[in-house]
């Protein structure tokens, strides 16, 4: 049989494992890697980032776009050490992905070679699983192993280190299928007893509220929720990761729930008699305080994850599983409800609790009105990736998702710095897309290098920063909890936008009101269908996301206004 | 409530698989009392017995952390269980006090297993309690340096 190097046996198995994109940086340890996809170079497309950071964001951005396995190659040392934002990212918000990193040879492992770090340790508490490959015979199923955790059950990171020698040895390699050395321990799935208890619980109830959360995938998951929404006759909020899992353009929909979402959910959720959750865990940002939450319900909880029951807040019932295939086989079992008086509350507190934003005489741009003219011209089906902070919120709040994971933000781990990797990943994976990201001025500067991977590259995506001048979300914090002392949160840096696009090579447009919004916003558009581009849109520094339920307080108890009086 | 708990965990023996399971203790906020691990009949399987203290909920949470760790392959609060330690103990200030040693040994069934001038090793297993008093009664005669295994258990059927 024919023997293959451990670099090629790498290279086939990404191609066994259907993969064609990979993103990543070469280096010492990786060389033998890189000489492989210099090969492999017609089947494998390997998109060369600025750092690994951003190879590791666009990783994740890729597989939240395609619902695919998002790969990136790093080599040992800081190049491992530098995707560990991105992994831990892609930890916290379940995004399948498959790290590879080389590390020096393995008599050199354990002796503070050069650029040697232990990956493995550093990265055990945020991937679901590593490994480090000391034998050449094991690489390829080791590599299997990897994808099929990923994507077990809650999906997830996986690492795979593999020293230099390890890429330079032969072993003989056939393609076969994945055979997990441990699969039963992980397969915890519900009763039917237990859906029988989730219908009663939803039969029963006569405010029911359903709630969405990034365990929602795909058009599948998307029509399941959609029928049981209708079939229980409820409200629906989605959380910041659920955003799309159900059509926001559907009167059902409250809008987000949890620290900035809308008071009509916050409403909903004081006054529900049942909350069903569906795919969510239930974070710190989205209960508020525990005791407070949901205060005249049951809670039912229904998520792949056993671990998440019980966790953050205590429920009445759960059922374990798959949600859309939970979802479908609740559908067949629940007869039609009706709950017209409930659903009328809802609509009245819709007409009741607006939020309109208001700009300055100076700069009468809002961030509600820039995002409601990129839905509107964009037709509400554009893949929208995000930084984090004030210009995230504005993002999640504003834009009318209509598709699952169509915002691509990290809500876990909150990064800065995430949104420009991950719609480079986006716009690989979805190129008949218009993909946009949208920064802050202050998460733009974290990882702005990958201006050039847009330009280089030539990936359509429009970087779209809203600039403030400030770190706003920080800065709001301070307004409100620290006495108005901005510290260090006034940024006013001297960034010349169009220079800087310049400089990398791409068209920048700058918005700076309300009246030339619309028309830069479609010549940019029109732009970016050969080419990125880039879009400063500049607003006031005291637009505040609101509403905001301050931290550890109750979510049914939002803040609406902010008084600026300097 | 507060409580200690007896957790038998069998692990694949794989890299790593003591810090994955000792970490997941610490960055979660669990306490670990005493944590003994050894291979099982199986040279590819290690079973652990972890002492954990914690409230119903931190354990529940526990047994399901643990079972997300991809080398657990099983998680058991153990309830009506074998529970054994095993302890080495140096103890003695003078050779007035070899006799009484020798009789709390005694007592205690344990072993005498190396003499010294002054001091005495001896060996012993039981339960828990058990090897706590066997330290209490040894104490006054000078424990000069102690080893204990931390608990193994195994659940009866």
């Amino acid at each position: 049989m024919e023997k293959l190097t451990g670099a090629d046996i790498i290279c086939e198995c990404l191609i066994e494992q259907g993969v064609d994109v990979v993103f990543g940086y070469p280096g010492g340890a990786v060389l033998n890697i890189y000489d492989s996809l210099y090969n492999y170079s017609d089947r494998i497309h390997h998109v060369l980032t600025a750092h690994e950071q951003g190879a590791s964001h666009a990783a994740d951005g890729y597989a939240r776009a395609t619902g695919k396995t998002g790969v990136v190659i790093a080599t040992s040392g800081p190049g491992a050490t530098n995707l560990v934002t991105g992994i831990a990212t892609a930890y916290m918000d379940s995004v399948p992905m498959v790290a590879i990193t080389g590390n020096v040879a393995c008599a050199l492992l354990g002796l503070d070679s050069f650029q040697e770090v232990d990956i493995t340790g550093i990265t055990t508490p945020i991937t679901k699983h590593n490994f480090i490959v000391k034998d050449v015979n094991k690489l390829a199923d080791t590599i299997r192993e990897a994808f099929y955790i990923a994507n077990d059950g809650r999906k997830g990171p996986v690492l795979v280190d593999v020293p230099k020698d390890i890429t330079a040895q032969k072993a003989e390699f056939v393609n076969k299928p994945i055979k997990p050395h441990n699969p039963a321990a992980h397969c915890t799935l519900h009763q039917d007893s237990c859906l029988e208890k989730a219908a009663e619980l939803i039969r029963e109830s006569k405010r029911p509220f359903l709630y969405s959360g990034g365990g929602v995938y795909g058009e599948e998951g998307k029509a399941a929720l959609a029928r049981l929404a209708e079939l229980i006759d409820s409200p629906v909020a989605s959380s910041l990761m659920g955003q799309g899992s159900f059509d926001q353009h559907d009167p059902r929909y409250m809008g987000m729930l949890g620290m900035h979402g809308t008071k009509t959910a916050a409403e909903a959720l004081k006054n529900c008699d049942l909350f069903i959750g569906v795919g969510t865990r239930f974070s710190d940002r989205v209960i508020g305080n525990p005791k407070t939450f949901a205060p005249n319900a049951k809670v039912l909880h229904i998520d792949i994850d056993p671990a998440e029951i019980n966790k953050n807040i205590k429920v009445f019932h759960q059922v374990i599983g798959d949600s859309t295939d939970i979802m479908i086989k609740l559908a067949k079992i629940i007869p039609q409800q009706s709950h017209p008086d409930w659903m009328n509350n809802i609509a009245e507190w819709k007409k009741t609790y607006i939020c309109e934003q208001k700009g300055t005489v100076q700069l009468d741009l809002t961030p509600q009105y820039l995002m409601e003219t990129l839905d509107r011209l964009t037709d509400s089906e554009a893949v929208i990736c995000t930084e984090v902070g004030q210009a995230q919120m504005w993002a999640a709040q504003y834009y009318s998702y209509k598709h699952p994971h169509q915002l691509i933000t990290s809500g876990g781990l909150g990064t800065m710095g995430y949104g420009l990797g991950a719609s480079i990943g986006a716009k690989c994976g979805q190129p008949d897309k218009t993909v946009v990201n949208i920064a802050g001025d202050g998460s733009f500067h974290m990882n702005l290098n990958e201006l050039v991977t847009l330009s280089k590259h030539n990936i359509p995506v429009i970087e779209l920063v809203i600039n403030n001048n400030v770190l706003g979300m920080v800065r709001q914090w301070q307004r409100l909890f620290y006495d108005k002392r901005f510290s260090q949160t006034t940024l006013d840096r001297p960034t010349d936008y169009a220079k800087l696009g310049e400089a990398f090579g791409i068209k920048t447009f700058i918005i700076d009101k309300k009246a030339d919004c619309e028309d830069i916003l479609k010549q940019a558009l029109e732009a970016a269908k050969t080419a990125p581009v880039l879009i400063e849109a500049r607003i006031d520094k005291d637009i505040n996301v609101l509403p905001m339920v301050p931290a550890g307080k109750s979510v049914t108890e939002p803040i609406l206004e902010i008084e600026i009086d300097d | 409530m507060t409580q200690q708990n007896v957790l038998s965990v069998l692990v694949v023996n794989s890299i790593g698989v003591l810090g994955r399971v000792a970490g997941l203790f610490s960055r979660r906020g669990y306490n670990i009392k005493s944590l003994n691990v050894a291979e099982t009949e199986n040279p590819e399987i290690s079973r652990m017995t972890i002492v954990a203290e914690g409230d119903e909920s931190a354990v529940e949470q526990v047994v399901k952390q643990l079972l997300k760790l991809y080398d657990v392959s099983e998680v058991k609060i153990l309830r009506d269980a074998v529970c054994r330690e095993h302890i080495i103990v140096q103890a003695g200030n003078s050779s007035a006090s070899r006799q009484p040693i020798i009789e709390i040994a005694n007592l205690f069934r344990a072993k005498v297993v190396n003499v010294g001038e002054s001091s005495l090793m001896l060996e012993l297993t039981g339960e828990p309690e058990k090897i706590n008093s066997f330290i209490g009664l040894l104490r006054p005669y000078r424990i000069k340096k102690l080893v204990r295994t931390g608990i193994s258990a195994l659940e009866r059927d």
